[in-house]
């Protein structure tokens, strides 16, 4: 970074301090906190549109969809979310390279499963094996969405479900009495009305989802807590920056970071409450800001 | 070797009892069953041991935080704040620097004529240090829940308290915290069911695994990592948490309707834990 940072080894104090924190590593580190923000940034609307697309689901007349929505619901109420990220990310991986096996080798003779191993054709390899290593990351990386989207999608579900319950009833009566179908009835009514109902909910769903992303680390991907264990470990001489083992103050300040990103949200939550609360005939719900 | 052999070997394989070694091959379904469900009993004992501790702290802390004295909510709110607003695995990796940086030989703590050695050896192990990390996350957890219980006591009660004469400990023991109880209980029972859920992240928390005795999640990716498949290992995990979630909301919805049993009940209308989403902290 500077032009002093060239010999490490003979630099002290201050200038030892900001060489060491302006190295090639930490800024991948310093980027890391980007990936959560983008991770947080495309998982919030995705998880949402799975949410209301589960939501829909669990309302459907049709009892197969009513049923298929239901279970989604039901599922994160029972099992840990850390099984569903072990689970996913795999399951999705095979899964995919499985449906490219069948389309891509169909004269592939033997079988996927031999014993205990899972060999699918070199074709059907998701990414192929000579991409490029910044494939490989962006495909880990979109595995990892898909599964957070797909665990927060069933509590947005459930969320939304209880806010659709929420309108009043007497709103759709009035609609079903001017003659609007279903359909009209949910695009004009229903929907634009349950979001603030939602909104307690949707918030605090946020704040878990902020929560949730140093999962990322289970996933695979190398986001901020690999590189502060990476970073923090004890550096021998064999290095150019050796040091003792710092990963304390390395997770201490992951821990700041989240303090910061939790406080910040409830700021700009509250205030978005209170503008869409504006001339709201809705008592403020106590209980759902938990 | 047969089912039974299995079970007499690997039942208790989390606590240290039984064969030294994991299995090496077969990998047939009684064995993920029985090595999993031999895990899920330190999920179970993380549970128990962090509600049971958390909530007496919690209790403590709710009444910290809506004291009057500056000098005693201020602490309980930065505690909570501190840990319902950082991620429990970051807490998890926190806590174990923490810990490992207590000297290995022990604390020596002169006491005038005799010293006390404090044996600081058994708190890096998960058994202990994961176990103090759950317990004071859900105790900040359980405090925020019992607040918003402690600020919807009816005020009627409390002025009804008043007029018998009830003040101090008393009015605390016998009016506000049974109501506090009551009107908390869906809530709690959210609490424990994610407290249970959450017990599952020590397997990631750093706290190494002594002499490979794991948790569920533990011998279910041993499974998951042995076989390459994962569509076995961790369903079965996942049948064992619906199992143990059925049961606490069956437990603690026993203790509820005996809380509530005062009251007029609508049995239509039950009173049932609402999903409050907060399954990962």
């Amino acid at each position: 970074m500077f032009a002093y940072c060239a010999d490490p080894k003979s630099l002290e104090g201050l200038q030892w301090l900001s060489c060491y924190l302006t190295s090639g590593s930490h800024m991948s580190f310093y980027a890391s906190f980007l990936t959560v923000l983008v991770l947080l940034a495309v998982t919030a609307p995705v998880a949402l549109a799975f949410g209301y697309a589960g939501a829909m689901a669990g309302r459907s007349g049709a009892a197969p969809l009513r049923w298929l929505g239901k279970g989604y619901m039901a599922m994160v109420r029972g099992i840990p979310d850390v099984v569903f990220f072990l689970f996913f990310v795999v399951a999705l991986d095979q899964g995919l390279e499985y449906v490219l096996h069948f389309a891509r080798c169909s004269d592939w003779a033997e079988p996927v499963r031999q014993g205990l191993e899972f060999r699918v054709c070199p074709a059907a390899k998701i990414p192929p094996n000579n991409a490029p290593q910044v494939v490989h990351q962006i495909y880990g990386f979109a595995l990892a969405v898909l599964t957070f989207a797909i665990v927060f999608g069933a509590f947005a579900a459930n969320v939304l479900t209880g806010a659709m319950k929420a309108v009043p009833r007497a709103q759709l009566e009035t609609a079903e009495s001017y003659g609007m179908n279903n359909r009209q009835i949910n695009r004009r009514i229903l929907v634009p009305q349950m979001w603030i109902y939602a909104l307690p909910g949707l918030s605090n769903l946020w704040m878990i989802l902020i929560k949730a992303t140093p999962l990322l680390f289970i996933l695979g991907v190398q986001d901020i807590v690999y590189w502060a264990q990476q970073l923090g470990s004890m550096k021998t001489q064999a290095y150019s920056y050796p040091h003792p083992d710092w990963r304390l103050g390395y997770f201490l300040s992951l821990l700041v970071f989240y303090l910061c990103m939790t406080k910040a949200s409830e700021l700009v939550l509250d205030r978005i409450t209170a503008r869409l609360s504006r001339g709201q005939a809705i008592v403020k719900q106590s209980g759902a800001s938990a | 070797m047969s089912c039974l052999d299995t079970i007499h070997s690997y039942a208790f394989r989390s606590l240290g009892y039984g064969e030294r070694l994991l299995p090496r091959e077969g990998f047939d379904l009684c064995q993920h069953v029985t090595l999993i469900g031999s895990g899920l009993i330190l999920n179970v004992y993380f549970a128990i041991v962090a509600l049971a501790a958390g909530f007496i702290l919690a209790t403590a802390l709710a009444v910290g935080k809506t004291s009057r004295h500056a000098l005693i909510r201020k602490p309980c709110e930065w505690f909570i704040f501190l840990f319902r607003g950082s991620p429990l695995f970051i807490q998890f990796f926190v806590a174990y620097q923490l810990l490992v940086m207590l000297p290995r030989a022990g604390i020596t703590v002169p006491l005038g004529l005799f010293e006390l050695t404090l044996n600081t050896n058994w708190i890096t192990r998960a058994w202990a240090g994961a176990a103090i990390v759950l317990f004071l996350n859900t105790s900040a957890y359980t405090a925020e829940i019992f607040v918003g219980a402690l600020r919807t006591v009816p005020r009627g009660d409390m002025e009804a308290a008043a007029a018998y004469g009830f003040t101090g400990w008393r009015r605390f023991r016998r009016i506000q915290w049974p109501t506090m109880m009551r009107l908390a209980w869906p809530a709690y029972t959210n609490e424990a069911i994610f407290l249970l859920h959450a017990t599952t992240l020590v397997f990631f928390s750093g706290f190494p695994a002594f002499q490979q005795r794991g948790d569920a999640l533990y011998y279910a990716s041993y499974f998951a990592g042995k076989t390459f498949n994962p569509f076995i290992a961790y369903p079965i995990v996942a049948v064992y948490f619906i199992i143990l979630t059925l049961f606490i909301t069956w437990v603690f919805g026993l203790v509820g309707r005996y809380l509530n049993r005062h009251l007029p009940t609508n049995e239509r209308q039950r009173r049932r834990p609402r999903l409050l989403p907060q399954i990962i902290r």
